[in-house]
């Protein structure tokens, strides 16, 4: 039970930002995607969600080809957490949540039993049931993003994919953040995780996928794919990288004074 | 919901009883029983069955036809500044009315039309060629829909305007039929704009998820299954339908389907689940007390609505909107 790309090729225009492109993502993972800015991250997130049709190549969940997803079908397989989430002024919390429950609803039908049921576990998980009744446009950004989360998880998917969950989150919320994300995977969903911080994603992910130029050039463990020699490389800049709690840690080079000519 | 709809019943018949001659409600209720079985006798039974009663009833249509429509623009464009005639439906439907009036007389299949039909036809074929111009890789974006929406309704109100100075007799006519009325309200008008605006207003009311799920922006209402594209266009085609309805019969009335939304909203919130029924009714009850207005204020003579739905409505607005910041 995954979603495998395989030899992927998508782009904007005459551009391919991504190029043969592999990634693979099981049930009961945390897949870490990281790479530099235009590496193709957020493209890869744009393709599985079908906002973009690959030039070529195959994208599967659980076996069965993208393209041959209806739409709520798609929704219920795969939900999303964006970038920049917009959450329009006046809606309770609940309100947000329960559309989490459209791919399951359509547009017509009247929320259900186990509609209800959905919302509500949502809101537990991501501790927001007591905002329950708040304007979610009050909220302080964390509370705001794990509002977002609940949505996607009131969607029950099967895989979750999260683009830049932590960005302008300071880091209590963006430990929050990935730690429900950790007890999802944990009751048998995968989750894809977009990240910037290398540290992070070494600490809360099962695996990492390095992205650089549209490829992917590493996947696997974080111990085995964040070395000092491929981050250097992939970042274009010099780093240590340390083991904590044999997780590695990955610490910049600060250049020398005028030592850049040295060495 | 309930109260609000017993508020339409109480001014649909307060509407219904007061005028240049009062009708107390058992004379008002019995001549409502007479017009249903087709005895109309004396003069009590013409005024309600014959003026009144069309004429409220027309303007509980049109008024929460506008509000409705109104609601679906701002739900569909996320902008509370929307209004039914922003794609040109107005601006279109003015200037088929003005043809009629200034050419009518010289052509006559336009007589054949009249200003009714022409109106109808014009907004449609209007929003028709602005929606034909916005689409781009067989999508419909937004801005590109505004923008031609505003640009081919200046150009059509230019046009509106040519007449008018062309037609210098006819200008005062062209003026207050675009400024609009009920003063030709009739049982006949109120049967004809019936059967375009139940299936227009059925397909709106049944937008409220859609729309709700809309809000969340583009891309991920696409994510949560919903053919965003197809809803557009789906709900823009009945809202336009229903506004051009309503245009036909009565001119263009500004104002309702702008300010009830908004101010429902401010009431009861912005779900539309809740919004796009509770705009119907009070749109209703906003343009039938409008109508009130516009013909005892200054009794004998007519106000346009149109003016009294600006004159009134705007302060009122303007007090619900400072109300909600001290709030």
């Amino acid at each position: 039970m995954s979603i495998e790309v395989r030899e992927l090729y998508a782009g904007y225009g005459e551009r391919d930002v991504l190029e043969a492109c592999n990634v693979r993502l099981e049930r009961g993972e945390v897949l870490g995607v990281i790479g530099p800015n235009g590496a193709g991250k957020s493209t890869l997130v744009r393709v599985l969600t079908r906002r973009l049709t690959p030039r070529s190549g195959r994208v599967t969940v659980d076996g069965r080809p993208l393209a041959r997803f209806g739409r709520l079908d798609l929704a219920r397989a795969l939900a999303v957490v964006p970038q920049v989430p917009e959450l329009p002024a006046g809606y309770t919390v609940r309100d947000l949540v329960a559309m989490g429950r459209t791919p399951h609803l359509g547009l017509l039908r009247a929320e259900r039993e186990q509609d209800r049921r959905a919302v509500l576990r949502a809101l537990h998980a991501t501790d927001t049931a007591s905002l329950a009744r708040r304007d979610a446009t009050r909220l302080s950004g964390g509370e705001r993003q794990r509002v977002v989360l609940a949505r996607a998880l009131a969607q029950e998917p099967r895989y979750l994919l999260l683009d830049e969950p932590t960005n302008h989150l300071d880091l209590r919320y963006q430990v929050e953040m990935l730690a429900y994300t950790r007890q999802e995977v944990d009751r048998g969903i995968g989750a894809l995780v977009v990240l910037h911080d290398l540290n992070l994603a070494a600490r809360f992910c099962d695996r990492l996928a390095v992205l650089q130029g549209g490829r992917v050039v590493a996947q696997g463990p974080p111990e085995a794919v964040l070395t000092a020699a491929l981050v250097s490389r992939v970042y274009g800049t010099d780093v240590d990288v340390h083991a904590v709690d044999s997780r590695p840690v990955v610490l910049p080079r600060l250049p020398r004074s005028g030592g850049s000519l040295e060495s | 919901m309930v109260l609000s709809l017993a508020a339409l019943g109480v001014v649909v018949v307060a509407a219904a009883s007061v005028g240049s001659v009062k009708v107390e409600p058992g004379a008002l209720l019995s001549a409502v029983a007479d017009g249903v079985r087709g005895q109309v006798h004396g003069p009590v039974d013409t005024i309600v069955w014959q003026l009144r009663l069309p004429r409220v009833l027309l303007a509980a249509l049109v008024g929460s036809a506008l509000a409705l429509a109104g609601a679906a623009f701002q739900g569909v464009f996320r902008n509370p500044l929307a209004d039914p005639y922003l794609l040109g439906a107005a601006s279109g439907a003015g200037f088929g009315a003005s043809a009629v009036l200034v050419l009518a007389g010289s052509v006559p299949w336009l007589t054949w039309l009249g200003v009714p039909g022409a109106a109808f036809a014009c907004a449609m074929a209007t929003v028709g060629a602005v929606m034909l111009l916005a689409r781009r890789d067989g999508g419909l974006p937004v801005v590109s829909l505004i923008l031609a929406g505003v640009v081919l309704g200046s150009s059509l109100s230019a046009a509106t305007s040519f007449l008018m100075l062309a037609a210098r007799d006819r200008a005062a006519g062209i003026l207050s039929w675009l400024l609009g009325s009920f003063a030709f309200a009739s049982w006949e008008r109120v049967l004809t704009v019936v059967p375009l605006l139940v299936p227009a207003a059925a397909l709106l009311l049944l937008a409220g998820r859609a729309l709700d799920v809309m809000q969340l922006g583009e891309e991920s209402a696409a994510q949560l299954g919903v053919p965003v594209e197809r809803v557009r266009l789906v709900l823009l085609a009945a809202a336009t339908l229903a506004t051009a309805a309503a245009v036909a019969v009565a001119g263009v009335i500004g104002f309702v389907g702008l300010v009830v939304p908004h101010a429902v909203r401010l009431a009861f919130g912005p779900r539309h689940v809740r919004l796009l029924p509770l705009s119907a009714v009070w749109g209703a009850i906003f343009l039938v007390l409008a109508d009130l207005c516009a013909r005892t204020v200054l009794a004998p003579a007519e106000l346009p609505v149109g003016i009294v739905t600006a004159l009134v409505g705007g302060p009122f607005f303007l007090l619900l909107l400072r109300r909600q910041r001290g709030a």
